[in-house]
């Protein structure tokens, strides 16, 4: 048995996001807990119905306890599962099961950041383990490099198809007002810009930023009467392979070549028939891996594959809409932002909509490639 | 009585680079653990050859005038992956593929690095 999952039967009947960019002189509590309140409001519904809350915060081991007393709740349960990026994937997985049970009737996933107010610099908890601290790696961005340099070995992918990651995800930008980071990126300026940790350069990595976001989900019966488009959840994986990415069988490829194939399986749907898709773009390589191992393009051929167009503006395959963690917004764990644009499109209401659009997945990326989780929406014609 | 971390402590301590495998098994277990990965069979350590192969690499760099430091992850001729770092390379020297054998470099804190072997072709 397993990966039994309620597809279509919740649904996301509030979505936020705050602060994506810069706020300053906000805690991270302060910020998860407004978008908490600006969820609520797009749901219609009263705080005081919330039952479940799931929450993951870069400085805070115990934010289910701390959302559940800055919200004034004694809420049914709190999972603050810490999963890296993709712990807002996971958190659904979780809230989808219990809503669908009946243990909760409105779960609440929240996350809050203020990296960029707050110093500039990503700040997380997390270090390398006693096997690789030695070595003294940056973390996370080394072990990124690592794979990124046996993917260029092993398949050719060339220093070009990296920096054309970052290229479409600036012209995405460029059109999204919520966006930080705009204006004109080209492939030589990628390829300019300064060297970190070989071969990933400055303009690779995600930005700093601040944010918050937050989802609402409830049972899709109640969900359908709210003030929204519906959006309800086809199907959602989570895959851990282990914490460090040194103990990959082969670090080109990701537990997302398990989280997505799982999730689609309980959606109904193949890579052919998911209309919009957000990566967690942390660096460069990893829209190039997850595309590959999501089945958007073989294995080995994410480089020519991003290379050729398909992700920018107007290509075959909508990629980070909003301009990713790369050129939207990277406040330290950046899952819930992808969730909430694939929301947005599914509503209709993105910046950058794509007309039509049905299904909509999004990719959460933990850890140092480590943990990788799947979510697939879709609107009410899916269900 | 210790826990395998601090058993693959004391021998590196001594000069000795271990590896775990499977009672009577093929294959590496690395990092040390109390049973076998996956399988939860039983471990016994065995001293490692040290030979391996720079699966991939990366410079990382620092302020000027201070030289890049390069982190490479190896595969350990017996089959377990590590980290570690190779010496005396340069960016243009070190690469994917290159074979290279550990030495223990005996600091307050033992640690092992690797050295670049040569090729008998080549």
């Amino acid at each position: 048995m397993g990966d039994m999952f309620p597809r279509g039967r919740v649904s996301v009947a509030g979505a936020s996001t705050f602060g994506v960019g810069e706020m300053p002189g906000h805690s991270t509590i302060e910020m998860a807990g407004k978008a908490v309140q600006l969820a609520l409001a797009d749901a219609a519904i009263n705080l005081s119905e919330v039952d479940g809350l799931f929450i993951a915060l870069p400085d805070d081991l115990f934010a289910g306890l701390s959302l559940a007393q800055y919200l004034g709740l004694h809420p049914r349960f709190t999972d603050n599962n810490r999963a890296g990026g993709a712990s807002f994937m996971s958190h659904l997985v979780t809230a989808c099961m219990m809503l669908d049970a009946g243990y909760l009737d409105c779960a609440v996933i929240a996350y809050g950041a203020n990296q960029r107010s707050s110093g500039g610099k990503l700040s997380t908890p997390a270090r390398p383990d006693r096997w690789d601290a030695p070595y003294n790696p940056m973390y996370p961005l080394s072990f990124y490099a690592l794979a990124a340099a046996r993917h260029m070995h092993q398949y050719g992918t060339t220093r070009e198809e990296l920096a054309s990651v970052a290229v479409a995800a600036r012209l995405w930008a460029n059109t999204n007002p919520e966006a930080f980071a705009k204006g004109p990126l080209t492939i030589e300026d990628v390829i300019a810009s300064r060297l970190i940790s070989s071969p990933i350069r400055a303009r690779d990595c995600c930005l700093v930023t601040d944010g918050a976001a937050a989802l609402v989900l409830t049972r899709t019966d109640r969900a359908k009467d709210g003030p929204q488009p519906l959006v309800p959840v086809l199907g959602a994986a989570a895959a851990t392979w282990y914490n460090s990415v040194t103990q990959a069988d082969d670090i080109t490829v990701t537990a997302a070549a398990e989280s997505g194939p799982r999730a689609m399986a309980m959606a109904g749907l193949t890579p052919g028939q998911i209309d919009t898709v957000q990566l967690y773009d942390a660096f460069t390589i990893n829209t190039i891996l997850f595309l590959e191992d999501l089945g958007f393009c073989a294995k080995g051929e994410g480089g020519k594959f991003v290379a050729s167009g398909a992700i920018s503006p107007g290509g075959s395959l909508a990629v980070n809409t909003n301009g990713g963690g790369l050129s939207c917004c990277h406040p330290g764990m950046y899952g819930m932002f992808a969730m909430v644009e694939a929301v947005r499109q599914m509503r209709g209401t993105a910046a950058n909509q794509i007309a039509g659009a049905k299904t909509g997945l999004a990719h959460g990326n933990g850890g140092t490639l480590s943990a990788q989780a799947t979510v697939i929406f879709g609107n009410a014609e899916t269900v | 009585m210790s826990g395998p971390s601090a058993e693959w402590d004391a021998a590196l301590a001594e000069g000795r680079f271990l590896l775990q495998r499977p009672v009577g098994g093929s294959g590496a277990v690395f990092p040390p653990r109390a049973f076998a990965p996956g399988t939860g069979a039983e471990l016994e350590w065995f001293e490692a050859s040290g030979l391996g192969t720079v699966y991939s690499a990366t410079w990382i760099q620092r302020k000027p005038p201070e030289p890049p430091y390069n982190v490479v992850l190896v595969d350990l001729a017996e089959g377990a992956r590590m980290m570690g770092c190779v010496e005396g390379v340069t960016p243009e020297t070190l690469h994917i593929g290159m074979a290279v054998k550990a030495r223990i470099v005996a600091e307050e804190t033992p640690m092992i690095v690797f050295d670049p072997v040569e090729q008998a072709d080549g």
